[in-house]
Order: C-alpha cells, then sequence, then structure tokens
C-alpha cells in the first residue's frame, strides 16, 4: 500500500487530481507523524527505565495514594512532554533570530524524510522507490544542516564548537555507513528495499534465516560497522561529544528550549528510527520472520520489523548506560583508521565471496 | 499538478540562486545554496533522474556544502568581512555576459533533443552501472585517479613538517 496507490484509488473518486494527492499524502503522511511522535515519547519513557535498572535503581514511578507519575511511571513521558511545550521559548538577543527559528525545521525535516520509505511490511510502504537504501543515506546528511545552523546562529562557543564537532562527526562517519550497506547492496544487486528484504528469505542449513548478517563473514562484520556508524551519526553516547554536557553544555542545543528543543529531541529519535529500520531492512531480514518459514504474513511482517527497529534502539541505549564517552582524537581515529579500511576490505571480500560461492 | 510543482521548483531555484549573489552574508549565501541544490534535486526527479537526485544530495548538500560552511565558520572574523557587490568592468562583462547567453541559446534551439517518453524507466542504476563499468571504464578510472591524485596533494600540502 504505497502512496502511489492510493493516488489511483483517490483519482477515481475525484475529477481533481489536486484534491487526490493531498488527500493520499496527508493519509499516508500523518500516521508517519504520529509514529514518530509515538516513537520519540514511548522512547523517553524507555530510556529513562533503561537507564534507572542499568544503574540500579528504580526509575520513574508512581509513589504513595498520589501516583503523580502513574503506576510505573507511565505517565513520567506526558509529564515530560507537557513541561517542554509550555516551558517558555528563549531566543537569545545576539541570536541570529531567523536562522535559529529555521534550524529546527531542517533538523526535522532531514529525520523525517528517511521514515518515508521504510519498508514496514510487504504491503505496508509510504514510497517504494528503486533507490530506497541510497536514499535514506543521502537525506540523513540534510540534517547537519541543520545542526551546523543551529550552532552558528546561537551566537554562543559552545554551540559553535558544537556543531562544528557534530558535522565533522556525521560527515566522517557516513563514510563507514555508506560503505558498509554497499555490502547488502552487492549481494541482492538491488537498491531497493523490498526487494533487499525479499532476498533474505528462506534459510541457511534449515535453522539459520538467510539475512544478509548470517550469509558470510564480511556481511557478518559489516553489520557491526554499520551500526556503529549509525550510532555515530545519530550522535548518541558513546558518540555525543557534539553535546559532551561536562565540557560545552548542551553543544548546538545550548541556547534552545521549549518546542524547539523538544523537535531537536524528536528529530533524535527519529533518526534512530530510521537508522534502526535501515540496519533491519538491510541486515536483519526486514521484516521477515526469524524462524524461517513461519509467521510471515504481512501483520506478521508489521510485528517483526517493529520488533527488530525496537531491539535497535535498545541496543542504542544500553551502549549509552555502559560505554564512557570519547575523546575527539580517539572519534576520528576509530573511523578513519579502523573502520574505513575495513569497510573497504569487506567490498573486496564480498565480491570475491559472491564470484565464488555465489 | 505536475505543471504547478515544475514551475514552482524552478522558481525557488532561481529565486535562491539570485540570493546566492545578492546576499550580504556569506552564512546566508551559503544556506540559499542549501536551497537551490535542494531545487535542482528535484529537478533531475522530474527527469526520472533519480540517482542523479540522490547523487546531488549526497555529494553537493552533503558534502560540499558542508565543506563551504565549514571554511565560512573557520575564518577569522568572519563578521568584519566585507562584502562588495558593486559591479567593475561593466561593459566587459556584460559583452561576455551577452555572448555567452547567446552560444548557450543557439545549442539550444539547435540541439535535435531526444524527447523520452514521459514514463517511469524501470530501474536506472542498473544502465548506470552497466556503462560505468564496462563501456566507460577507463574515463572512470582515469578520473579516479585524478581524484585520488588531488587528494593526495591537498594532503602533503596542508601538512607542515615532515
Amino acid at each position: 500500500m504505497t502512496v502511489d496507490y492510493l493516488i489511483e484509488l483517490f483519482s477515481k473518486l475525484f475529477d481533481s487530481p489536486f484534491v487526490s494527492f493531498i488527500l493520499a499524502v496527508s493519509i499516508a503522511g500523518i500516521p508517519l507523524f504520529v509514529l514518530m511522535a509515538l516513537n520519540a515519547t514511548v522512547a523517553v519513557y524507555v530510556e529513562r527505565k533503561v537507564s534507572a535498572f542499568m544503574m540500579d535503581r528504580i526509575g520513574p514511578m508512581g509513589q504513595g495514594p498520589g501516583l503523580h507519575a502513574g503506576p510505573w511511571g507511565v505517565l513520567q513521558t506526558i509529564a515530560d512532554a507537557v513541561k517542554l511545550l509550555i516551558k517558555e521559548d528563549t531566543i537569545p538577543s545576539s541570536a541570529d533570530k531567523l536562522l535559529f527559528k529555521v534550524a529546527p525545521f531542517i533538523i526535522f525535516i532531514g529525520a523525517f524524510l528517511g521514515i518515508a520509505v521504510l519498508p514496514f511490511s510487504s504491503v505496508i510502504q509510504v514510497v517504494d522507490i528503486n533507490i530506497g537504501v541510497f536514499y535514506i543515506i543521502a537525506v540523513g546528511s540534510v540534517g547537519v544542516h541543520g545542526i551546523v545552523m543551529a550552532g552558528w546562529a546561537s551566537n554562543n562557543k559552545w554551540s559553535l564548537y558544537g556543531a562544528m564537532r557534530s558535522a565533522a562527526q556525521i560527515i566522517s562517519y557516513e563514510i563507514p555507513a555508506g560503505l558498509s550497506i554497499i555490502v547488502p547492496i552487492m549481494m541482492t544487486s538491488t537498491m531497493n528495499l523490498q526487494s533487499m528484504i525479499e532476498f533474505q528469505s528462506g534459510s541457511i542449513w534449515g535453522i539459520l534465516p538467510n539475512w544478509i548478517i548470517f550469509n558470510n563473514p564480511f556481511s557478518f562484520l559489516a553489520f557491526f560497522i554499520f551500526f556503529i556508524s549509525a550510532v555515530a551519526e545519530t550522535n548518541r553516547t558513546p558518540f555525543d561529544i557534539p553535546e559532551a554536557e561536562s565540557e560545552l553544555v548542551a553543544g548546538w542545543m545550548t541556547e534552545y528550549s521549549g518546542f524547539r528543543w523538544a523537535v531537536f529531541f524528536l528529530s533524535e529519535y527519529a533518526n534512530m528510527f530510521v537508522v534502526s529500520g535501515l540496519a533491519a531492512a538491510g541486515f536483519l531480514g526486514g521484516w521477515l520472520s526469524p524462524i524461517p518459514g513461519l509467521f510471515n504474513s504481512p501483520i506478521w511482517g508489521l510485528f517483526w520489523f517493529f520488533s527488530k527497529i525496537i531491539f535497535l534502539i535498545f541496543v542504542m541505549m544500553w551502549f549509552r548506560w555502559t560505554f564512557p564517552r570519547l575523546r575527539v582524537d580517539q572519534l576520528m581515529h576509530v573511523c578513519w583508521k579502523v573502520f574505513i579500511p575495513i569497510a573497504m576490505l569487506n567490498i573486496f571480500g564480498v565480491g570475491i565471496w559472491k564470484l565464488i560461492i555465489g | 499538478m505536475a505543471d504547478i510543482t515544475f514551475w514552482f521548483i524552478s522558481a525557488l531555484t532561481i529565486i535562491s540562486a539570485f540570493f546566492v549573489v545578492s546576499s550580504k552574508s556569506l552564512l546566508y549565501s551559503a544556506y540559499s545554496l542549501l536551497v537551490t541544490f535542494l531545487g535542482i534535486t528535484a529537478l533531475y526527479v522530474f527527469l526520472w533522474a533519480d540517482f542523479l537526485a540522490v547523487v546531488q544530495v549526497v555529494v553537493y548538500v552533503g558534502g560540499i556544502l558542508v565543506l563551504i560552511i565549514f571554511g565560512i565558520m573557520l575564518t577569522n572574523k568572519i563578521s568584519s568581512v566585507n562584502i562588495s557587490h558593486t559591479s567593475v568592468q561593466k561593459g566587459v562583462g556584460a559583452v561576455v555576459v551577452l555572448g555567452f547567453l547567446g552560444a548557450l541559446g543557439y545549442v539550444m534551439i539547435s540541439t535535435p533533443w531526444i524527447q523520452l517518453p514521459n514514463s517511469e524507466p524501470l530501474e536506472t542504476t542498473r544502465s548506470i552501472g552497466r556503462l560505468l563499468m564496462i563501456d566507460y571504464l577507463l574515463p572512470f578510472e582515469a578520473a579516479s585517479f585524478l581524484l585520488l591524485g588531488a587528494l593526495i596533494g591537498a594532503t602533503t600540502l596542508s601538512r607542515k613538517d615532515d
């Protein structure tokens, strides 16, 4: 069920192509937006709980007869959202007003564009394009401009440092991520996400699912390089030097508050969702069931795809509360001297593997 | 529908391109260049060149523009740089512009354009890959060799000692 299908459906009902286009796009787009908002609210709660459990605390809880955060603290996330929405929206007097206001939108657009091509199931995908993988990698780089813009417009040295670090980090880690995602592209010889997932159906020796991660040693390695680079691209701990609070206050987000800051937050979780979705589709079989041949209907596909994404987001949270932050030079060392050579060897290895074994 | 979108995108591209050269602030110029690049991307999509459109985003928006903005931000005392918009040598400039416009117009009119059928090609990446890796392999490798040379040259030049 893609947008094209909806446009065709509505063009039979309405005469004006404009009306059917707007209807189809809103019917496809609004659920995506709701999904993103829902993802962020749930992830904030889960992140609080996960961090609490990893530190041996209990996290947000309802206490006593008042139950002020609800049972198990589930109302905490609503309290967070309400707090952010009613907070005063301040703009520093020396800031560049226009760029300061535009920056959150650019980051949000960069995060939101990628979600449009994610294959949620064999029949549910908003846009099915031939170059889906490449498209996600490309629109991920649009958000960098929002970050740099925010850092510059704040007119604050911490913001600017954070923005520069972030831009350097994102454009560096895009290279190993891009080189690693070439491995599934080479093996499936397509960039279409649906055909890439269909390639992964079946099983290896009847036990393991035929996912690309299990296909050969090079693709196994490529998944880890891709995932770590993806974590670095979303600026999360241990790669969060752009917003390292012990040295840069909050990096490029220092001067932001209220709703604009909430948009940054929403975009961060949306970015996590998109890169996890790409990792799931490219390496972990997308909407395919982990038990080969069982539970493979489209509805189950939705369940499996979301389970994989949620698991990968959980792993990112796990990273955050397990590893200490890297130094800038260590970060660049890992990217340029470790990941990129391995990723290139991977491409070479997969080429030879495909030539010899098939 | 497609016509309205096309004209809207074309207007956006041209207006932002005009803003790039007329803006007083270097950073505003750079960000209107972002809009120009995205507009060109959209025009590629109109030509069914999906792969080229995404390459445009990756290379220009994600690479070159970030480097330009880096350059602007790393410039010391960028706010005190005086950007001049006064034209010099107006007569010669006008002759060059008119000559260039004439040449371009002549080429546009005299070229026998091949009108492709207005329908989506099945897959563009496969044919592009075939052309790059089989038909035009030597120019492709020569270009990559040139880029590698430029890369090593830039690194050597920017190293201070040893």
